[in-house]
């Protein structure tokens, strides 16, 4: 894609993203993890930073970190090391988060990405680690104080550290989403971005084409929806071209998006930036795993996106980028397979449930703000208005009225069917029939068009298709047709 | 012989010989509390009401035929173990309203076991300190001599036991702070090795050197109350998944045979002349007993004040950052914004040398200082393991002193840091090797007594206790009380 504010500068993006792992327990102590308790409703004395408490690592949190690790190719590190990172914040209880510094538990993995016009491309992961969440303050309703919920304090987070390999914002939204989908697929994280499950920093920076070194980076915090970390990044692209064909220079900095504003603004200098003083956290012991261990977590894995992908192509007969839709969710690609299962029809049947579950399924889905679970229409009621497609007893015009009203009110193709008189005419004595009204009702077309007007050919489909309530099977009415109107 | 002056050994036969009860044995400890603590300040907050009921109940699991070894006994906590509903200040000015909401494991462990506690002892602030001078809460004395520091940060548990306002104390040991006090005011107190007892709900200062020990009238005393105490703690990732020994049965392995280690880098310039001579003679006692000495050299040994002064403030300078004012502890009055928050709060709370300690600790883990200091540091420690390693080949204990003097002035060394650093040279090293260390009285210089440091391969404690025990069982000079307190 050519984008002609950033013509002549090459964009140049890496993202971290904070997923919150799905584990029921906080990532050093007991407490529940559980999103929208009454505040501090789930903070124990551990999670508080009382005196004297001390950390006792999650085992969970470590499988979970490992599967991923795993499912990028990644080497999961024999060896990982917890370390304080250190700052005063209110709702950083400890004054230090726990998180890995030097020795991550995961290291150099990589994912692909494909994008809308077909292109793969490989996206490095430099690494993923292990940390705890802080927890959140509170402003609203509180006249001249803060208020501190420390639920979150704790709470076990997968840290994913891509290289800077993507190129645009489209880039690092197939990227982000790659993401999502992998570690919904790993069961590690629910993905609810808006609950903050999985949330995004994108380190961004513009460079002339062709130019070696990176330019100075902005980091921009904490974007928490697919589409603000694009538009967040396009206006940081823009602004950083902005400032340097006026002759400016970009100053090294984090940068906050308002989404109200669709602006980034500074947040903070490197000159403001903390000394973390990270350090080897004495309370804790390394996490050491051994082939065993990464064995069996391995033998957890399920398939993963990119493999069902490549088996929709193969065995449906799927176009690369359909078969990515259909396997963007475990549970889409579930849902498709079951209605590949109960329509048959092989190949046929595979790409007519594609189109289906991509299109009028998905549609109304979206229509109605649905989840997948609570669609209106089930995997085996979708298949039996397909059978009917395939069976010829209703055309794919009629099949979007049948699935309409299977999706208002919960009844099987069949019925819908029946009940509206929508079978398909396959009897060719009736078409006949009504293509010899039609035919005695237009004469000056059927005059015109004998004498070289086969534009009109479609008038007449229309004019019988009208007269059967569309209900003609439509081979059948092309092939009488031509034969009667032939002279 | 009067109550106070047995040992815990004989206070535990005579409560399961009902010579007296539990109840009676506290009383008679909590008047000494009341007589005596006014002049020695070694209680920061004594706990009668709970003493009584602790006691209480002891006397009825006797009668229920359900008494343990330490059922009945009186003790006391150093004040930087967590106890539940009662004050818990760690020495500071930050934590003097803190009640803690639990208890330390090392708490819930002897409270299990049927002791009786008296009450909370002074320290040094936050454990740092080496005279028991630091503490917000006003010096403690030496019972010896009043004018004379008990040594620290140990200093309340090491003062309270020498006077025997209570047979047995905890205490910490993060450079020397169970063994420096034990040798100034003449009791016996073992540091075990790191990870043998749970740091959970010990108020950290320096947490890969913190360990938490015994501070009593014997070895074998000591011996009586470790193997409650140890053990591991599923709450403590540090604490180590070992069978803990009955290290009481273990007393009476025999001397003969062991093998002494002199360490020649503990006798050298520093080392005051009358405490080298108690100690020497010690050292002559043992192999009298049947042990063979030798002498053995540890050459990175001076190196690990430095190394400790770096180490120990990192740490402390991270773990004490959770006192900000916001959850817990002091904080200011009418802050006008959150720097203002934590700076005043930080800045009343803390003391001096805790304040010295954080600020070191913050610049040699900061950027561009980190590799000269702290990761400097961590080599250093590497090598001073590795010699304590290699010297434990060939021998089975080391020998040494447990201070270069005996108990110092109030006030002679408070204005010099590093003077007063050197007190612990002895003790250090055994910390950043995480090596059980023990000190027994050996001698007098003077009015004052000399402790003897004998140091053991990780989890050796059995026969550091043993040897203690068996030079005890030849000397007396732990049954020697100040007249004051006899």
């Amino acid at each position: 894609m050519t984008n002609h504010a950033t013509d002549g500068w090459e964009v140049v993006i890496g993202l971290e993203i904070h997923a919150q792992l799905a584990t029921r327990s906080k990532i050093f102590s007991g407490s529940a993890t559980a999103y929208g308790a009454a505040p501090n409703s789930q903070a124990n004395l551990v999670d508080l930073g009382y005196p004297g408490v001390l950390p006792v690592l999650n085992a969970e949190a470590v499988r979970m970190a490992a599967k991923f690790g795993l499912a990028t190719g990644a080497t999961v590190a024999p060896r990982s090391v917890f370390a304080r990172k250190n700052y005063f914040y209110p709702d950083l209880p400890k004054g230090y988060q726990i998180s890995q510094y030097e020795r991550p538990i995961v290291e150099d993995g990589s994912l692909e990405i494909l994008l809308e016009d077909g292109t793969r491309k490989t996206i490095g992961i430099t690494r993923a680690h292990l940390e705890e969440d802080a927890g959140k303050s509170l402003h609203e309703g509180l006249a001249n104080a803060s208020g501190i919920d420390l639920n979150r304090a704790g709470t076990p987070l997968l840290e994913i550290v891509s290289e800077p390999d993507l190129r645009s914002a489209r880039e690092a939204i197939a990227y982000m989403k790659k993401v999502h989908t992998l570690v919904r697929y790993l069961e590690i994280c629910d993905g609810n971005m808006q609950e903050g499950s999985f949330r995004c920093d994108a380190n961004v920076s513009v460079r002339r084409f062709g130019a070696a070194k990176l330019g100075t980076r902005c980091e921009i915090k904490n974007v928490n929806s697919f589409r603000y970390v694009e538009k967040a990044i396009n206006f940081e692209v823009a602004r950083q071209i902005e400032v340097l064909e006026g002759g400016g220079s970009i100053t090294q900095e984090t940068r906050l998006y308002d989404a109200a504003k669709d602006e980034t603004r500074p947040m903070r200098s490197k000159e403001e930036a903390n000394d973390y003083r990270y350090f080897p956290d004495p309370d804790l012991l390394p996490v050491v795993l051994d082939a065993a261990f990464v064995a069996a977590v391995r033998a957890t894995l399920p398939e993963l996106p990119d493999e069902k992908a490549a088996r929709f192509a193969r065995d449906y007969g799927l176009a690369a980028y359909d078969a990515g839709v259909l396997t963007a969710s475990r549970e889409l690609a579930d849902f498709y397979e079951a209605v590949v299962v109960a329509t048959g029809g092989g190949a046929v049947g595979a790409k007519l449930a594609a189109n289906w579950v991509m299109g009028d399924f998905s549609g109304f889905l979206n229509r109605d703000g649905l989840e997948l679970a609570a669609a209106r229409v089930g995997a085996r009621s979708l298949a039996g208005l397909l059978q009917r497609i395939l069976d010829e007893t209703i055309s794919g015009k009629i099949a979007k009225d049948v699935f309409e009203a299977m999706w208002a009110d919960g009844r099987e193709a069949d019925a819908v069917i029946e009940a509206q008189g929508l079978r398909q005419i396959t009897d060719s004595g009736a078409i006949e029939a009504a293509i010899a009204a039609v035919m005695a009702a237009n004469p000056k077309q059927l005059a015109d068009y004998r004498s070289g007007k086969d534009k009109l050919f479609g008038f007449f489909v229309g004019q019988v298709m009208k007269a059967t309530q569309g209900k003609a099977n439509p081979a059948q009415l092309n092939e009488l047709l031509k034969k009667k109107l032939a002279p | 012989m009067s109550l106070h002056a047995r040992s815990v050994a004989e206070l535990a036969a005579g409560l399961a010989a009902r010579e007296f009860s539990a109840v009676e044995l506290a009383q008679h400890f909590l008047g000494r509390i009341s007589a005596s603590n006014g002049a020695l300040n070694a209680f920061l907050t004594p706990t009668p009401e709970r003493a009584l009921a602790d006691a209480a109940r002891a006397d009825a699991a006797r009668a229920a035929g359900q008494a343990g070894p330490l059922t009945g006994i009186p003790l006391a906590h150093k004040d930087i173990f967590c106890t539940d509903g009662i004050r818990t200040t760690c020495g500071s000015r930050m934590l003097e309203n803190f009640v803690s909401p639990y208890d330390a494991t090392v708490v819930e462990r002897l409270q299990a076991a049927g002791t009786v506690l008296l009450g909370k002892t002074n320290m040094d602030e936050f454990a740092m300190g080496s005279s028991n001078e630091t503490s917000y809460f006003g010096v403690v004395r030496n019972p010896w001599d009043l004018s004379k520091v008990p040594g620290g940060s140990s200093g309340g548990s090491a003062a309270a036991v020498a006077a025997r306002l209570v047979p047995v104390a905890t205490g910490t040991d993060t450079g020397g702070s169970i063994r420096q006090p034990a040798a100034l005011v003449g009791i016996s107190g073992i540091k075990p090795t790191y990870g043998r007892v749970s740091r959970y709900g010990m108020i950290a200062f320096a947490s890969s050197l913190d360990q938490a020990g015994i501070m009593a009238p014997s070895a074998a005393d000591c011996a009586l109350l470790l193997g409650t105490m140890a053990g591991f703690d599923p709450r403590d990732s540090t604490s180590v998944d070992a069978p803990v020994p009955d290290y009481v049965a273990e007393l009476k392995a025999p001397l003969k045979g062991v093998r002494v280690g002199i360490v020649k880098e503990f006798f050298g310039a520093g080392l005051e002349a009358g405490t080298g001579a108690r100690v020497e003679a010690a050292a002559a006692e043992l192999k009298a007993l049947g042990a063979s000495t030798v002498e053995i050299s540890c050459p990175s040994l001076p190196m690990s004040v430095p190394t400790y002064y770096v180490v120990a403030p990192a740490e402390c300078s991270s773990n004490l950052s959770r006192f900000d004012g916001v959850r817990f502890g002091h904080r200011c009055r009418e802050p006008r914004d959150l720097m203002d928050l934590y700076c005043r709060s930080r800045g009343e709370g803390f003391g001096a040398e805790v304040k010295r300690r954080i600020m070191t600790g913050t610049y040699v883990l900061s950027a561009g200082y980190y590799d000269a200091y702290y990761l400097k540091a961590q080599k250093v420690r590497s090598l001073i393991t590795a010699e304590f390693r290699k010297a434990f080949q060939s021998v089975d204990i080391l020998l040494g002193p447990t201070s270069p003097t005996p108990a110092f002035g109030i006030g002679a060394k408070v204005d010099d840091p590093i003077t007063m650093y050197l007190n612990d040279i002895y003790t250090i090293g055994a910390n950043l090797a995480g090596l059980p260390a023990i000190s027994i009285p050996c001698g007098f210089v003077g009015e004052l007594p000399v402790g003897l440091q004998l140091i053991g391969p990780h989890f050796g404690e059995s026969r550091l206790l043993a040897a203690a025990h068996a030079y005890q069982s030849a000397t007396d000079f732990h049954r020697r009380l100040p007249a004051a307190y006899a």
